[in-house]
């Protein structure tokens, strides 16, 4: 998105039928112009963007060629043939994008809401979360597209999602699996002496990463001296000759062959890497200081042969790699956890990505603070002070239901100490008694100031089991069996129409309370377009009952109740609010207050 | 905070104290008001370093006429780093209190490897070559060449030091390793030297212990520290191994190789002296007449190592007449190697007294008692003369000479033990001489005359009443404070039947049972799937260690570990385990938790903490017993019996209990904080043992805990973290308060405070 324009070679086509004209298709923002490679043809044309009304385009892996079909407000279209797929995707969502832009701004126009400006990184960011979360994408679908809300009347209730933290919040890393690479054991037929590896990207992702001289020894002599199969076929056999830990096998099979003398040779390039990682290290473990630090460094000072010493034998150099080494080696990989964004299976690709991102990785002064401030928080006593704030990691869950659902496990568990559910206390106190008390303990605040923390750990810890409890438990509980719900029982697309009906009558809900009371002539229009698509969905959920398998009605039309209280309850609110202005202003035309 | 022990205001950075701080306090200063020496135990997680810090540099304030000043030894540079950093903490809360009357100059002093900022220098291997390439820089004479040849190489920050002259001098401030590098580049100024330099006036130093026990050392750095100085050795738990350590020599085959190498290469350049500078050599031998062996005032590049041997114990006297003229000493040299090289090649182990030793060598090679003690000035004014900077190629005549005057100076105390082989490897030959020092009373002596108070403290000092013994002192104050807790944070545990009610031991017959090895194993994969965050294990030895690591790699229990948390191990290459240990620390910090595999008597167990996250669990794998069979141990108990009246068994298990409780007593940082600790060995439960503990591990040891399996264990751990994670009141609710403010300390006196510690 970041690019404003864009640029590709593609054949101009009137036809489906046309061979093409070869030439520059350029988009910017405001229109796309295509320019013929031989200048005197006279397909060259440019149009601005907002005439176009659709796209279309064809589908990688059918038998295709990569088009681009624009189609203008007048009927006429534009079919482009790409180069390849990946072209074709860059100019589709470019013009994907400009489109939804457009339209949000054609549609602002139109309407006589109070105006907003949006600058690009919002748009992007509103895109973003639309990608995200497919629900939240369903809902804007349905009534943004459908008129029923405006573009800025939607995002208005979600204004906590587009802080703009969110948008700044880094990709979360993606792990490496903690399993190691002495651990993949080989597959044997049983009958040969073969054996067999079976090595994904993955795999050699990770022996790049724990074993950089495997990983120079790749980008060095793949493909020029070896095949990338014969170059494995090496490696494993060198990693077996090792797990034999027959030594001698090993000595002498590095001694005719050279290339395989390299897998089992002491790893040699970790040591810069070493020795540029150990001045990074937090002063307060820096053991290597220490060895540098004691004046009687004379050999053979102090005692030799303790009791409490112990001996190190003289290894042989090929057995120098011990578990130990490869253990460290292995956490040390898996905690940096993938460095590379690179989803390949060509194994080269892979590799010159990896030595890309090491040459990239240098110190930075940011690093050098936060290795101050952890040292200092080291010596601290934390309870003898007041608390500090902890940095914290931001919980990013995209779809909460995921969330909610895995708390049903420990909900259940739990649902035997919990209290049962909150009794929701009707108000029994008068307006004067409420303002008193809301008073007094405005008075206790501002007396006291408020306690740090607000509400009691042990306060909220219960809350929120309560809470998590119910909206987990109104969908489980209602079956017999508490670890079957109902909705599992119903057919999925009948799950899928009640639990999107659910989130719109939400939705709707949601925006229909906030408009009252109104006041404008635009919220007047508002409430009667909410009250419409409410209606409607009404409609549907009464459609919804009747079609519904005998057996299932019952239960359906439990969970169908409470929606169409709700939407009662905002009708019968519309109506007297209705009769009310009616009453008032009798007189007056409708919409004008 | 800010309060009043009785005429001294203390000055304390936190707004709270723990009791048993405060209890501490008063008996550091009633010791520093007696002019006498202390030994004080304190549980870890306390704040002991702080305590000492701000009680010391408070005392200091309140008597300004009479500083006292501070010499605060650690055992590691990091402890080193840390305590400066604490002490940079209570600084800035006295300047902001008491404005610019508080300023002190607190440094921190190390190696040249660790302080030198010239990348050329730097880019020496080790630290014997920092050294090196440092006077290849510096020495007088390559200067004094170097200002008629300006093709010379000198040390630029070298340079602009000298030239600074007094004018450089570090402003009032606390300074760490890196404070004084940084420092150093930004004026030009070699930091060592500078450090060096400031040391005399500085308030507080902090260094490693050798600086003040191993005589070669302390020799050149702190001589000239004032009586009315405070020394505080923390962590001292091991300082008897310290001291022992500063007295000892071994001479191997190399070193013998090397050290007849360095007489050829010194008598070349003394032949190539007569020839070109017959002069020098000549003035040399009047200066040896004039009794001048030693240095009187030697420019500070040139300064090397001093005598091995005790100050007291230096002849202040000529030296003798057969060892003055160049070649004659070297011609001692070579018959002292040549005797050694033939005691070495015996088939037996041989074990005599420095006497016999001596007298046997006057007879074989006619090299006398006094010979030997002036062995190691004269080889150091030999090489001054021959102007030799490449000091590290010569470290192994060196080491003759150290041992030659130890062996002649001294007669009780020491004994001489050569073995053909080693014990545990008898195919490998390899033969050693050792001169091994017995008694750890000898090198700490000095340091006990010198200076008014000496302090010794640690998390770890049980049994107290035996280090006076081994230490051979009297301390004014001598005790031992508990922890008063808010709430049981720490759990220790002794483990004794695997999970199929097996007994678990590293007892020599059973520890390569497969039985106790996955066992053990079983109990590690139940708690990390168990205990959150950082989990340390600790191993008996390094060779045991790599035993069942490989085991349980075979039998997949490795992998099973690896599916809840990272697996670090401590390995013999320092560099290596650093960084484990780094990654270690990211590992728990980011909450992917993990383990480390750890030695009980390894550089990990002496100095690096696991508090907090860093670690919840702690096991402990075995008792680390050390190896009773060496023939060192043996002499050293049989002398301790003699001497002392130490039991072989009691120090045996002493020792290893000591060992054992630091290193699981490392996970408590606060009481804040919460730890469990598991010593699995069924030997745990028996009471000779386990009495061996320090008191505050021991009041939590509960009796339903003593003998526990692994699925007991597993229960209890998880009762314990439950417990651990509810929210509770940090001043400690009901009866006894666990966190004073300023105004209870004001409330009440000094009675108050015992009472509630006991």
């Amino acid at each position: 998105m970041a690019s404003r324009q864009v640029i590709k070679r593609v054949k101009y086509k009137d036809t489906v039928k046309d061979p093409g004209t070869p030439g520059v298709l350029k988009m910017s923002e405001e229109e796309f112009l295509f320019m013929p490679h031989n200048p005197k043809s006279a397909s060259k044309f440019n149009v601005n963007f907002k005439t176009i009304k659709a796209q279309k385009n064809t589908k990688e892996g059918s038998d295709k060629p990569p088009w681009l079909n624009l189609s203008n407000n007048q009927g006429r279209s534009f079919i482009f043939e790409f180069e390849s797929y990946s072209d074709l995707h860059v100019c589709r969502d470019f013009v994907a994008k400009l489109h939804s832009k457009l339209g949000e701004t054609s549609e602002k126009s139109s309407l006589t809401c109070p105006d907003e400006q949006l600058s690009a990184p919002e748009v992007q960011l509103r895109i973003k979360l639309l990608k995200q979360n497919s629900e939240l994408q369903k809902l804007h679908k349905l009534f943004v597209t459908g008129g029923v809300l405006s573009e800025a009347e939607f995002w208005a209730t979600r204004k906590k999602l587009l802080d703009g933290d969110s948008s700044k919040k880094s990709k979360q890393r993606v792990g490496v699996k903690s399993i190691m690479i002495s651990d993949i054991k080989p597959s044997s037929d049983g009958r040969t002496n073969k054996i067999t590896f079976n090595l994904s990207s993955e795999v050699i992702f990770q022996i790049f990463a724990e074993k950089p001289a495997v990983h120079q020894a790749f980008l060095n002599l793949v493909p020029n001296k070896m095949t990338e199969k014969d170059f494995w076929t090496k490696y494993f056999r060198a990693e077996y000759l090792h797990s034999t830990r027959n030594a001698v096998a090993a000595a002498a099979e590095a001694a005719e062959d050279e290339e395989l003398a390299i897998f089992l040779k002491h790893d040699d390039s970790l040591a810069s890497e070493i020795r540029q990682k150990i001045r990074r290290v937090d002063p307060t473990l820096d053991m290597e200081a220490d060895q540098g630090d004691d004046y009687t460094h004379l050999p053979d000072h102090g005692i030799f042969r303790d009791g409490s010493k112990e001996l190190s034998e003289s290894p042989h150099e090929l057995s120098r790699r011990t578990l130990s080494h490869d253990i460290n080696r292995h956490a040390a990989v898996v905690l940096e956890g993938r460095v590379i964004d690179v989803e390949s299976e060509d194994s080269r690709k892979l590799a010159e990505a990896l030595a890309q991102s090491k040459q990239a990785d240098k110190e930075d002064e940011d690093a050098k603070l936060e290795r101050f401030s952890r040292t200092s928080l080291m010596t601290e006593i934390e309870d003898l002070q007041a608390p500090h704030d902890l940095p914290l990691a931001q919980l990013c869950i995209k779809n909460p239901r995921d969330y909610f659902d895995s708390q049903q496990a420990n909900a259940l568990k739990n649902s035997k100490d919990t209290p049962g559910r909150v009794e929701l206390t009707s108000g029994s106190l008068s307006t004067q008694e409420a303002y008193g008390s809301l008073r007094d303990s405005v008075s206790t605040l501002k007396a006291m100031g408020l306690n740090d923390p607000i509400i009691k750990p042990e306060v909220s810890f219960k809350v929120l089991n309560v809470l998590t409890h119910n909206i987990s438990s109104t969908k489980y509980h209602l079956g017999k069996n508490p670890g079957e719900s109902v909705l599992d029982r119903l057919p999925n697309a009948r799950k899928d129409d009640l639990l999107h009906h659910w989130t719109s009558i939400q939705e709707l809900l949601r925006h229909y309370w906030s408009s009252y009371p109104i006041t404008t002539a635009y919220l007047y229009s508002k409430v009667s377009r909410l009250k419409d698509a409410m209606s409607q969905i009404y409609q549907q959920l009464e459609e919804l009952k009747e079609t519904v398998q005998p057996e299932l009605r019952h239960q359906v039309s439990r969970l169908v109740r409470p929606m169409q209280q709700a939407l009662e309850a905002a009708f019968q609110h519309y109506d007297a609010d209705l009769q009310k202005r009616s009453a008032k202003n009798g007189e007056k035309p409708n919409g004008y207050v | 905070m800010k309060f009043e022990i009785e005429d001294v205001t203390v000055y304390f950075p936190y707004d709270n104290i723990y009791p048993e701080q405060y209890a501490y306090m008063i008996e550091l200063k009633r010791a520093l008001d007696a002019k006498g020496h202390c030994l004080l135990e304190m549980p870890t997680g306390t704040g002991k370093t702080i305590a000492l810090l701000s009680l010391i540099t408070s005392y200091s304030l309140s008597k300004p006429s009479n500083p006292v000043k501070l010499l605060y030894c650690t055992r590691t540079v990091h402890e080193m780093e840390k305590t400066l950093a604490e002490l940079k903490n209570l600084h800035n809360y006295q300047l902001t209190h008491l404005g610019p009357a508080a300023r002190l100059l607190a440094i921190g002093l190390s190696s040249r490897k660790n302080l030198c900022v010239n990348p050329r220098v730097l880019a020496s291997e080790n630290r014997d070559s920092v050294d090196a390439a440092c006077r290849k820089l510096t020495a007088t004479w390559v200067r004094a060449l170097a200002a008629e040849n300006p093709n010379i190489p000198t040390c630029e920050f070298f340079e602009t030091y000298e030239r600074a002259a007094s004018a450089a001098v570090l402003p009032p401030g606390v300074y760490t390793l890196q404070d004084l590098r940084a420092f150093g580049k930004e004026k030009g100024w070699c930091p060592y030297f500078l450090a060096r330099h400031m040391v005399q006036f500085a308030n507080v130093v902090v260094y490693s212990y050798q600086y003040l026990l191993d005589p070669k050392v302390a020799g050149i750095i702190s001589k000239e520290m004032q009586r009315e100085s405070v020394v505080v050795f923390d962590e001292a738990h091991n300082i008897d191994n310290v001291c022992i350590e500063a007295l000892s020599v071994s001479v191997r085959r190399q070193t013998l190789e090397g050290a007849t190498r360095n007489l050829s290469r010194i008598k070349q350049e003394i032949d190539r002296f007569k020839a070109t500078d017959a002069g020098r050599l000549r003035a040399e031998y009047n200066r040896l007449v004039d009794g001048l062996a030693q240095r009187g005032s030697l420019p500070i590049t040139d300064a090397w190592l001093s005598n091995p041997a005790l100050p007291d114990d230096i002849l202040k006297e000529a030296v003798p007449g057969n060892i003055r003229r160049a070649e004659h000493f070297l011609h001692v040299l070579l018959r002292l190697v040549q005797y050694l090289k033939g005691r070495l090649e015996t088939e037996n182990v041989e074990k005599e007294g420095p006497v016999t030793f001596v007298s046997s060598m006057n007879t074989q090679s006619g090299i006398d008692q006094k010979t030997l003690k002036f062995c190691y000035d004269r080889l150091h004014s030999l090489m001054l003369t021959l102007e030799i900077t490449d000091t590290d190629e010569f470290l192994h005549i060196q080491t003759i000479c150290n041992f030659a005057t130890l062996v002649g100076t001294y007669t009780r105390g020491f004994s001489i033990i050569i073995e053909p082989f080693d014990e545990r490897m008898p195919h490998i030959p390899d033969p050693v001489l050792q001169l091994s020092c017995h008694d750890a009373s000898l090198a700490i002596k000095p340091v006990f005359d010198r200076f008014q108070s000496v302090v010794i403290t640690s998390g770890t000092l049980s049994p107290i009443d035996l280090y006076p013994r081994l230490l051979n002192f009297h301390p004014v104050v001598s005790r031992s404070f508990t922890m008063s807790l808010t709430r049981d944070c720490i759990c220790p545990m002794v483990l004794t039947r695997g999970s199929d009610q097996l007994p678990v031991s590293t007892k020599f017959d059973m520890r390569s049972d497969p039985g106790v090895v996955r066992n053990y194993g079983k109990l590690l994969v139940e708690m990390v799937s168990v205990v959150p965050d950082g989990i340390v294990c600790f191993f008996v030895s390094y060779s045991y260690m790599d035993g069942i690591i490989n085991t349980w790699n075979e039998t997949g229990i490795l992998k099973e570990i690896m599916q809840h948390k990272l697996v670090f191990i401590e390995t013999q290459d320092v560099v290596e385990t650093t960084l484990a240990l780094d990654n270690y620390r990211r590992a728990c910090d980011c909450g992917r938790g993990a383990v480390f595999f750890s030695v009980a008597r390894g550089k990990v167990a002496e100095g690096i903490d696991f508090d907090r996250h860093y670690g919840r669990l702690v096991i402990m794998f075995g008792v680390p017993f050390q190896y009773t069979l060496s023939k060192i141990l043996l002499a050293r108990l049989e002398y301790l019996r003699d001497t002392f009246q130490i039991k072989e068994g009691d120090f045996l298990n002493f020792d290893a209990l000591r060992q054992a409780a630091q290193c699981v007593g490392r996970v408590i940082r606060s009481k804040a904080d919460y730890g469990m600790m598991i010593f699995a060995d069924k030997r745990y439960s028996r009471h000779d043992k386990r009495s061996k503990l320090p008191g505050w591990i021991l009041s939590h040891l509960r009796d339903a805990h003593l003998n526990l399996s692994t699925d007991m264990a597993l229960h209890i751990a998880r009762e314990f973290l439950r417990k651990m994670a509810q929210p509770y009141d940090k001043a400690g609710g009901s009866g006894r308060k666990t966190l004073l403010s300023q105004k209870d300390i004001q409330n009440m006196g000094d009675g108050s405070v015992d009472e509630m510690l006991h």
